[in-house]
This record gives C-alpha cells, structure tokens and sequence, in this order.
C-alpha cells in the first residue's frame, strides 16, 4: 500500500475520532440518567435516555466512519472479489 | 407439564430446516475445509451483512435473551446494564478491530495469541492467552445449552433422568457435526434464518404484549410496585448506591467482550477492514433488540409470571410467552432461542479449536503438523469441547456453569493489556504483561469467590467502599502491574524479543 497517501488523508481527519468518546462520558456517568422523569409514554427517563443512546452511539460511529474512511481494496484480491457479489 | 405438540412441531420444523442450512453449508463459498483458515474462519471471506448476521448472531446469545430479562425481573434496574455495555463497546470495536484485523491478514493469524506470539516472540504469554480463552469459552457454552433448556422444559419435553436429557443430547450431535463438517460457515449460515426469527419474534412481543397488559405506563407501574414487595425499595430505578457497580459492569463487560476467542473468531472471518467498522455502527440494531428483550423483565412482573424450579427466574421469558400467545407462536420464538444457542455454541467452540490447535498443538505437541493434519485436529477439538459442555450440563449443577462463566468475564479481560495495547505499542515488557496477567487472574478470581460468585466487589478506596466491577478491579491491577514491571524489566535489560510485525500492518488495507 501507498504510505504516504494514508498519512495525507488521515491526519485531518483525526479530530473525529473524539467523536467516539462522547457515548462513554454519557453512559458512565450514571446521575445523568438516574432519574425516572420525564417520562415518555409511561417509559421512564433512566430507560429511554438509554435507548436513546443506542441510536446516538451508532449515528456517531458512522458519522466517524465517513469522514475518516480510508481508500478501499487498494490491493483488489480475486477471490475475495468474486465472491462478494451480493454482500458487500 | 404435558407436552405441547403444536408448539413442539413447529419448533422441530425449525430446527430441521436450520440442520439442512448447516450441512449446506459447506458448500458456501466454497474453499479447502482441509485447511484450518478455510474451516475456522471460512477463509476469511464475509463481507459486512455476513458479518453482521455472525456477530449478532455470536454476541446475543440465547443465554443472554434468557438471562437478561432473569436479572430485569429479580433486580430491577441493575440487570438493564447489559444495555449501556453494548452501546459502549462499538466505539471501542470501531477504533481496535480493524488493526488486529489487517496485522492478523498480513501475517495469517488466526488466534489473538497468534498475534500476541508474533508481537512479542513469547510462547509463554500466547500460551497465557490461549489458555484463558478457552478457559472462558467452555462455560459460555454450556450455558447455551441451559436456553435450550428451559425452551424444551416449557413444551412439557423434561422429566427426570438420562432420557430426559436425550432431546438436549440430539440437538448437540447435530449441532457438532455440522459444525464438524462446515466449520465457520455453517453457524454464519443459520445465523441469517435465526436472527429473522428473533427479530419477528421481538417485535411481535413488544408490541402485543404492553397492549395486552395496558401499555408501558401500566407495565412499569406494576413492575415497580412488584419490586418494592420484593424488597426493592428503589423499584425499576438504580439507588445511588449501585450507579458504581452499573457503569463499571458496563464498562469492564464492553472491555471483556472483544477478547473472547469467538468474538474475535468473527471479526477475522470478515473480507475487510471496513466490513468490522460498518458493523461497528450497524450492530447498535441488536442492542436495541437487546433492550427490548430486558423489557420482558418487567412484563412478566406485570404478568404475574412466577419462576419455576429448577430453572428459577430463567423461567419466566418462555412462561411469559405461554401465557401471552397461542402454542404455535411460542413454538416459533422458542424455535428462535434454541437455535440462538446453536449459533454462538458452533462459534465458540470452533474458536476454542481454533486456540487449541494453533496455539497448543503446533506450539508444544507437534510443530510439524501439516495444514490438513492442523485442520483435523481442530475439527475433532470441537467435538471435544462440545462434548465437555454437553457433560459438564447434564451431570453438574446449572449453578456451576453459571459461576463459572462470570468468572469467564474476570478471566478474559487480562488478555486485554497484552492484545489491545499490544496493537499499538510494544512498550509493555513481555514478563512483565505475563505476570500482570497472572495477577489479573488471581485477584479477580479471588474477588469474586470472595463475595461468593457475586460480579461486584465492595473496594475500599482510603475508607470509602466502592462497589464495582471485580473484572475491571483486577484489571486495572493487570495494568498497574505491567507498567512497574515493564520499567523493572527494562532497566535490568532483560531481552524483549523481537517483533516479526511491522508499523504499516496494522493499518494494511489488504494482504
């Protein structure tokens, strides 16, 4: 693989990555969540708030993705590529 | 009970289409099932929507949706935790796997304690990690066979003595030997039909079942009002007292997770990097799956649904689901948990071939085994771990297994240092990694007997007791270990063996 384009096109996009520290702060603080109020359709705030994250988590996680993704198969393998037809 | 046949043929209609898929299964993608990377990771060829339906399939086991909604019912809020350890663990998942991926494709590993191997030249720290993954894995698979179980007990299939273990035993023959037969591919397979089950299954729960009792209003009203007759003043809430122990079993559980052989048997079986960091943020689905499941909890509080000797509260997801729905329906989400114990048992024990074989047999018995040899033996070792959990099952107590696999959790998380730092710095000194292993081991083996097979452990921190996560205590002194160990090692100039990976392998994008 070419070294120095990972290295050009990485590092601008290293900042993102704080974006995956954010659910942790979220979940590991306990008080945040500890309550039951307000509840929403009879489902308590301690429940909800961590559904809620579920969806926040994974729309953080893909945000990441796209932003610092890396060039794709840069060394194509021929059995990888055929086989790969309907699940990519 | 009398046995439920309308339940029961639609279960068994189930489980013979997934038999079929599994012997199939062998001629998926075809490859050399002679050669151990063709048969214990299926050649490393599934792309991202394979890999999701393996890992979901892998990670939320059948225990787990017979076991999280037990803890919901008995506890209350403390049981949810499984739900912020699996929001936590993707990021993680997101920022790891892919370098252990690329490393492990360039130099054709197939174990973590391959790469610990070639990390650090100690066969003694790889032996460490293999060691502790099987050790950890064994338990985890007879408790699939507890889902199994209990699904069978609620169609009236049980009774007393040998033959009435004889249903649990031709579930496990099958299973072996398609396993035996298709290695990798046949659980990603059956992973496809189970996790369609599952889902219909859920869905269809969640929202017959709050109608039926009222909606979540009433369903938490009555759940909480149930707990505080159980003694559990704080309800379907936390009490200051437990926020400690809940963000450090989500935390040390999210760090535990992706060091069991079978989660990382997953992530290696995947075509790319970007299949492990797509699924990093599309796996959150079955969290949210996860979420709903730990719901019945308190639905079969609401329901009045009592436990049953001898499975206690493990009991109440499929009484709920009598109680709730006509037979064929039970039938069909029983279907789906005993075929969710399949998946993970198929995984975990070729994982746990995978680590013998490498790992011990090539390393210490025979280190000219050929590759159709090596492929062989791994083959037979998963019968043998399969047969082990069958027997452990059926002649030892539930309690055991469970016991055991908490300690799983405790076990596991030491080979983190070695594994996880490992991918990106070779700062830690190989004896040094080994004996904060060691450490690790025992100290949080000796917390949780301590509090006699309880995951939490009252620390006291200069006067103040802390009650936390004993896995992730004695991992934190694991690491504290390695650290003044490594400075030791280094100053006396003990050797640090050499490194046969390179800088630019952890980010390789293709071998």
């Amino acid at each position: 693989m070419n070294t120095r384009s990972t290295s050009e096109s990485a590092r601008p996009a290293r900042g993102w990555y704080l974006l995956l520290l954010v659910p942790f702060i979220a979940i590991l603080w306990v008080p945040f969540y500890a309550s039951g109020e307000p509840a929403v359709f009879g489902i308590p705030y301690f429940y909800w708030y961590q559904f809620l994250w579920i969806l926040i988590s994974a729309v953080l996680t893909a945000i990441v993705y796209f932003v610092t993704r890396e060039p794709e198969g840069a060394l194509p393998m021929a059995e990888t590529l055929s086989s790969e037809d309907l699940d990519r | 009970m009398t046995i439920d046949w309308v339940a029961l043929s639609v279960f068994i209609l189930l489980f013979v289409i997934v038999t079929v898929m599994g012997f199939l299964a062998a001629r998926w993608r075809r490859g050399d099932l002679d050669l151990l990377h063709e048969w214990g990771l299926a050649g490393r060829r599934f792309g991202t929507v394979i890999t999701w339906f393996l890992l979901g399939g892998d990670l939320y086991t059948a225990y787990t949706f017979v076991a999280v909604p037990a803890l919901v019912f008995g506890t209350g809020a403390n049981g949810f935790f499984a739900v912020p350890y699996t929001i936590i663990v993707y990021p993680f998942v997101f920022l790891v796997m892919p370098r252990l991926w690329s490393v492990a494709r360039r130099h054709g590993y197939i174990t973590a304690a391959d790469f610990v191997r070639g990390r650090y030249e100690s066969r003694w720290l790889s032996l460490a990690v293999a060691f502790t993954g099987i050790l950890a894995t064994m338990p985890y698979i007879a408790l699939q066979l507890v889902g199994i179980q209990v699904v069978l007990a609620a169609m009236g299939v049980e009774g007393t003595g040998l033959a009435a273990d004889a249903p649990l035993v031709i579930a496990f023959i099958i299973l072996a030997a398609y396993t035996y037969f298709s290695g990798l591919r046949a659980p990603a397979m059956i992973a496809l039909v189970k996790d369609v089950i599952i889902y219909i299954t859920i869905f269809v729960a969640i929202i017959v079942i709050p109608i039926k009792l009222g909606g979540f209003g009433n369903i938490f009203a009555a759940a909480d009002a149930g707990l505080k007759a159980k003694n559990i003043p704080q309800g379907v809430l936390l009490a200051p007292g437990q926020f400690s122990a809940y963000a450090t079993l989500a935390l040390g559980s999210a760090l535990a997770l992706f060091m069991y052989p079978h989660s990382i048997t997953g992530v290696l079986s995947s075509n790319s990097r970007h299949a492990i960091k797509r699924n990093a943020a599309l796996l959150p689905a079955y969290s949210f799956l996860l979420g709903l499941i730990a719901l019945l909890g308190f639905m079969a509080i609401a329901a009045n649904i009592q436990p049953r000797a001898p499975y206690g509260a493990q009991w109440i997801v499929p009484g709920l689901f009598l109680q709730m729905f006509p037979s064929w329906f039970a039938g069909f989400a029983f279907g789906a948990i005993a075929i969710g114990a399949l998946v993970p048992a198929s995984i975990m024990s070729i994982a746990a071939a995978n680590l013998f074989t490498r790992n011990i047999w090539r390393e210490y018995v025979n280190p000219a085994v050929s590759d159709r040899d090596e492929s062989n033996i791994a083959k037979l070792t998963s019968l043998v771990v399969k047969f082990g959990a069958l027997v452990f099952i059926i002649f030892l107590p539930t309690q055991y297994a469970i016991n055991l696999q908490l300690l799983g959790g405790v076990w596991i998380i030491q080979t983190l240092p070695a594994i996880v730092i490992g991918l990106y710095t070779r700062w830690l000194h190989r004896w040094a990694l080994l004996i904060g292993w060691a450490v690790g081991m025992l100290s949080g083996t000796g917390m949780a007997v301590a509090q006699n097979f309880s995951s939490v452990y009252p620390l006291n921190v200069f006067g103040t007791v802390i009650p936390g996560y004993a896995a992730l205590y004695s991992f934190i002194l694991n690491l504290v270990v390695a650290v003044v160990l490594t400075w030791v090692f280094r100053a006396a100039s003990a050797p640090a063996g050499a490194d046969e990976t390179h800088e630019l392998d952890y980010t390789a994008v293709a071998a």
